[in-house]
């Protein structure tokens, strides 16, 4: 129970005056410690993994490991043909692989086709390649108006797409996810990898935004 | 509306979120449920709780997460509502009866408990 026992304080707002006893946390804080003892006791997790799961997903995992493979899949043409054709195995390799047990689909944008990706579900998401998703990605409002006016959206995120241009949505399921493979831009020929990577960022490969311009 | 876009921000708001989150996860692998059931269950909390307002993503998303996690625990017999509720009341009491600036402990509710038991 030692470490389970333990809450240690710091984590509410700033204040100013002298509590003669400790900030209480909010309800659902307290329902979380109290949820987190009882599955300690039980010996069902252990506080240490749980601390080891939080610092990969807030310190480690990240959009840099989806950049990472975008960047790749531009310079590379048998690794690109690979990560569309069946990605998983090169991911496992990678260590990008989920640990949910999702399969990855790469949707790649073209000239005719903008891709975007939502789940109206919950808020499935390539952790292993993206991280924890951002606020809005989990919002209704996202959720719901990505799938009925996406391009309301998208010029929403500052992103405004020739007349002509499809917009396809990918739901997302616990199943599948997928990330969506921007369009290399212009003038990037002499880029080597991790400059490439520089470019890519994590609303371009949601395709809520467009990989970035060289030294923009 | 406005986005956030790519604007940098941590992967968890609050401490509870993540721990919330980490819990979730090592069950997962401790093999207690598949990922597509909790899936599952979380988007009808979500859809629920978004018949009474919008959900912002934040608060409200955890909001649904740890309730559907407390439901799916005590479904599953893996843990109690009675004792989770006792504990809850345990913390409660260990905050309060630990003066501020120091680690709280437990322990720190129980003498409480059975005082405040044996007065009312």
């Amino acid at each position: 129970m030692d470490a389970a026992g333990v809450f240690w304080q710091g984590f509410g707002m700033p204040h100013d005056h002298d509590h003669p006893h400790s900030h209480l946390p909010s309800d659902p804080a307290l329902r979380v410690k109290a949820l987190e003892t009882l599955l300690t006791d039980k010996g069902l997790v252990n506080p240490a993994a749980l601390d080891e799961i939080i610092d990969l997903y807030q310190n480690k995992i990240g959009p840099q490991n989806g950049a990472k493979v975008v960047a790749k899949m531009w310079r590379d043409p048998e690794f690109h043909k690979q990560m569309l054709d069946d990605p998983m195995p090169v991911l496992q390799e990678m260590g990008l692989y989920g640990r949910q047990g999702e399969h990855m689909v790469f949707v790649e944008n073209t000239d005719a086709v903008h891709n975007m990706v939502v789940c109206t579900l919950c808020s499935c998401y390539p952790w292993p390649l993206l991280g924890i998703p951002p606020g809005w990605y989990k919002s209704d409002a996202y959720r719901a108006r990505s799938v009925r006016e996406p391009r309301a959206v998208l010029a929403e995120f500052g992103v405004t797409l020739p007349e002509g241009k499809k917009v396809r949505v990918w739901d997302s399921t616990a199943e599948v996810r997928y990330l969506v493979v921007p369009q290399r831009p212009l003038g990037t020929e002499g880029l080597s990898e991790d400059d490439l990577a520089a470019l890519v960022t994590r609303d371009s490969m949601i395709g809520t935004g467009l990989a970035q311009e060289p030294g923009a | 509306m406005t986005w956030c876009g790519d604007k940098p921000e941590p992967a968890f708001s609050e401490p509870w979120h993540a721990q919330v989150f980490a819990m979730t996860v090592a069950l997962n692998e401790a093999g207690h449920f598949v990922w597509a059931d909790w899936a599952e269950r979380f988007g009808a909390t979500l859809k629920t709780h978004g018949l009474a307002k919008e959900l912002d993503g934040g608060e409200d998303y955890f909001n649904a997460w740890l309730e559907t996690l407390e439901g799916f625990l005590a479904e599953a017999g893996l843990v109690e509502v009675g004792a989770l509720s006792d504990l809850k009341d345990g913390w409660t009491r260990a905050f309060l009866n630990t003066p501020h600036g120091h680690p709280v402990h437990l322990s720190a509710g129980d003498n409480q408990a059975s005082t405040s038991s044996t007065s009312t």
